[in-house]
C-alpha cells in the first residue's frame, strides 16, 4: 500500500456570481453523498488521515522579498480540503477519487502520491 | 448520524428569521447571505467530521458569531433594526443582545414574526405562499417555481417584489399586539392552508416535492400552536385538516407510483398516529363560538378517517358538512366536492345534476377534476361513451405524468369500443 493525498478544489457551495444558487436541500443532498463516500473509503480501510476542510481565505508568501499577496486563485482553483488515503498504486487511488461527490458541483480532486521517506 | 430530511432548509428558515430580527427587514438579503455562509460552513466541516450531536445549535452558533462580527465591524449595521439600535451600539450589550436573540424561544418567535410578515395584506396570496416557501422553508427560487409550477423567471420576480413589500414594512410583525395579531392570523392560516393544498392537490410532478410542501405546512401550522395567542380553535382545526389529510398520503400512491382515488385506497395504510393527532386536534378545536372553514374540512376528513371502508362512508353527513362549507366559504372546488358527495348519497344522476349546477368562471373546468367527476358519474350511470368523452377531456387537462397515467388507466378500464 502507498499513500496519496487527495487535494479537493472548488466544490464548496458558497454563492458566487454567475453560478446557480445552491438551495439548502441541495446542500443536504451533497452532504449525504459526501458522508456516504467517506464512510465507504473508511470502511474499506483506505483512509490514512481524514484531513480537513480549508477556509477560503488565502495568503501567499513568495519571493526572496517574502512578498505577501492574497491567494491569486479563482474559487475553482482554491484547495478546499485534503485527505490522505492508502491505495495499491496511483491508478487505484485515482479510481477511489472517482467516487468523490465534488465533481457534480464543479469541483476537482488532485491525486498526488506521497513520496516514500525510506527506500 | 444523518440530519433528518429537510433539516437544512428548515434551519435556513430559522436562521434567516433570527438574523432578520437583528439586521432588520430592510436587510433580508444580508440575513440570507449570513445564513448561506453558515450552511456552507456546516457542509464543509460536516463532510469531514460528520454531523455533530446538536447540528441546529452548531449552525446557530456560527450564524450568531458571524452576526456579532458584522455588527462590531459595521456601525451602520447596528442601526438596521430600529428597536435594537441602542443595545447594539454598546460593546457591553451587543453580544449579550445577539446571544439572547439566538435562544431557541427567541428564534421560534422570530420565525412566527416572519410568518406573519410574509402574510401581509399588501401581498397577493400566491406571493405570500411563495415568500413563505422561500424564506421560512428554505426553497430556492427555482425550487419554489417547481413546487408552484410556474416559470423560474416569474417566480424570481414575484419573490423579489414580495421582499420589497416586506422591506417597506419597516420591521417584523409584532406578536405582542394582540388585536393586530388576531386580525392578521386568518391570512397566516390561509397561506399555510394553501401551501398544504399545493402539496396535496398541486400540479408538481415530483412526489417528493409535494410531500415536503405538506410536511413544511404542517410544521409551520404546529409552530403557530406554540404561541398562546395563535393557539385558537381555528388554528387547531387547521392542524387537524392537515394531519388527517397527511395521514392518507401513504395510500394515495400504489407501488407503481400511480394515484389511487380515495374510494380504492387501502385504508390500513393510513398513518394511524397522524389520524389520531388530527382527531385530537379536531376535538380540541370544538371550543369557542366561531366555526371556521378548517373545522368543517377537518370534520369531513374525520368522517372519512372513521369509515373502515369506502362503502361505510356516511355520505349524508359529508353532504351536510359541504352544505355548511358552501354557506361559510363558497368556492367552485367546494361545490364540486359537494356534488361528488351527493352522487355518492343519491346516485349518479343526482350527482351529475349537482356538478352541472355549479356556477364557476371556467377555471374549474380547466382542471382535470371537473371532467373526471363527470366521467365517473356517467360511468356509474352506465353511459360508457359519455364517460369516455369526459375522461378523455380530463386526460387532456392532466398536469403531470402521474395524472396522465391515472386517466389513461381509467380509459383503458372502460369496455372497449
Amino acid at each position: 500500500m502507498s499513500e496519496f493525498v487527495f487535494l479537493y478544489r472548488g466544490g464548496v457551495m458558497y454563492k458566487t456570481p454567475g453560478e446557480p444558487e445552491r438551495s439548502p436541500e441541495e446542500m443536504q443532498a451533497q452532504l449525504g453523498k459526501w458522508r456516504a463516500w467517506m464512510q465507504e473509503l473508511g470502511a474499506k480501510g483506505h483512509i490514512k488521515t481524514l484531513g480537513a476542510p480549508l477556509e477560503q481565505a488565502s495568503k501567499v508568501v513568495s519571493g526572496p522579498k517574502k512578498a505577501v499577496t492574497d491567494g491569486p486563485f479563482a474559487e475553482k482553483d482554491l484547495v478546499s480540503g485534503f485527505t490522505i488515503v492508502e491505495a495499491k498504486d496511483h491508478a487505484h487511488a485515482v479510481e477511489l477519487a472517482m467516487g468523490c461527490p465534488v465533481f457534480a458541483i464543479g469541483g476537482s480532486v488532485e491525486v498526488r502520491p506521497v513520496m516514500k521517506m525510506q527506500m | 448520524m444523518e440530519p433528518e430530511p429537510g433539516f437544512f432548509r428548515r434551519q435556513s428558515g430559522r436562521l434567516v428569521s433570527a438574523l432578520t430580527r437583528i439586521f432588520g427587514v430592510r436587510n433580508v438579503a444580508l440575513a440570507e447571505d449570513v445564513t448561506q455562509d453558515a450552511l456552507c460552513r456546516a457542509l464543509s466541516v460536516w463532510q469531514f467530521s460528520g454531523v455533530p450531536d446538536d447540528p441546529a445549535a452548531w449552525l446557530m452558533a456560527v450564524a450568531r458569531n458571524r452576526a456579532i462580527d458584522i455588527l462590531r465591524r459595521d456601525r451602520n449595521a447596528r442601526r438596521f433594526a430600529p428597536d435594537l439600535g441602542f443595545l447594539l451600539d454598546s460593546e457591553w450589550t451587543l453580544a449579550p443582545t445577539v446571544i439572547d436573540l439566538f435562544e431557541p424561544r427567541a428564534v421560534t418567535d422570530g420565525e412566527l414574526r416572519m410568518m406573519f410578515s410574509c402574510s401581509a395584506p399588501g401581498l397577493p396570496e400566491e406571493a405570500q405562499v411563495a415568500l413563505i416557501l422561500h424564506i421560512l422553508c428554505g426553497f430556492s427560487n427555482a425550487e419554489v417555481a417547481g413546487a408552484l409550477l410556474s416559470s423560474v423567471a416569474a417566480t424570481e420576480k414575484r419573490i423579489t417584489r414580495a421582499k420589497k413589500t416586506l422591506a417597506s414594512s419597516g420591521r417584523l410583525f409584532e406578536l405582542h399586539d394582540d388585536a393586530e395579531l388576531q386580525k392578521r392570523l386568518p391570512a397566516v392560516q390561509r397561506a399555510l392552508y394553501l401551501l398544504f393544498n399545493e402539496g396535496y392537490h398541486g400540479a408538481s410532478p415530483e412526489v417528493s416535492v409535494r410531500v415536503s410542501l405538506c410536511r413544511e405546512a404542517l410544521h409551520l401550522a404546529r409552530m403557530l400552536l406554540e404561541h398562546p395567542a395563535c393557539a385558537i380553535p381555528s388554528t387547531r382545526a387547521l392542524v387537524a385538516v392537515m394531519s388527517l389529510h397527511a395521514a392518507r398520503m401513504p395510500a394515495r400512491l400504489d407501488s407503481a407510483g400511480d394515484l389511487v382515488p380515495l374510494r380504492q385506497q387501502d385504508r390500513t395504510l393510513w398513518d394511524a398516529a397522524l389520524t389520531a393527532e388530527g382527531i385530537t386536534f379536531l376535538d380540541a378545536s370544538a371550543t369557542g363560538a366561531t366555526l371556521s372553514e378548517y373545522h368543517i374540512e377537518a370534520a369531513v376528513a374525520a368522517v372519512h378517517a372513521n369509515a373502515k371502508t369506502a362503502d361505510e362512508t356516511p355520505w349524508a353527513e359529508v353532504v351536510g358538512l359541504y352544505d355548511m362549507l358552501m354557506a361559510l366559504r363558497p368556492s367552485p372546488v367546494v361545490a364540486l366536492s359537494r356534488a361528488i358527495a351527493i352522487g355518492e348519497r343519491d346516485g349518479p344522476e343526482a350527482g351529475l345534476l349537482a356538478v352541472r349546477a355549479i356556477e364557476h368562471d371556467g377555471r374549474l373546468a380547466r382542471t382535470p377534476f371537473y371532467e373526471a367527476a363527470l366521467g365517473d358519474l356517467e360511468l356509474r350511470a352506465g353511459r360508457i361513451e359519455a364517460a369516455r368523452r369526459h375522461l378523455e377531456a380530463a386526460l387532456e387537462r392532466a398536469r403531470n405524468p402521474m395524472e396522465r397515467r391515472f386517466f389513461e388507466g381509467r380509459l383503458r378500464a372502460l369496455v372497449p369500443r
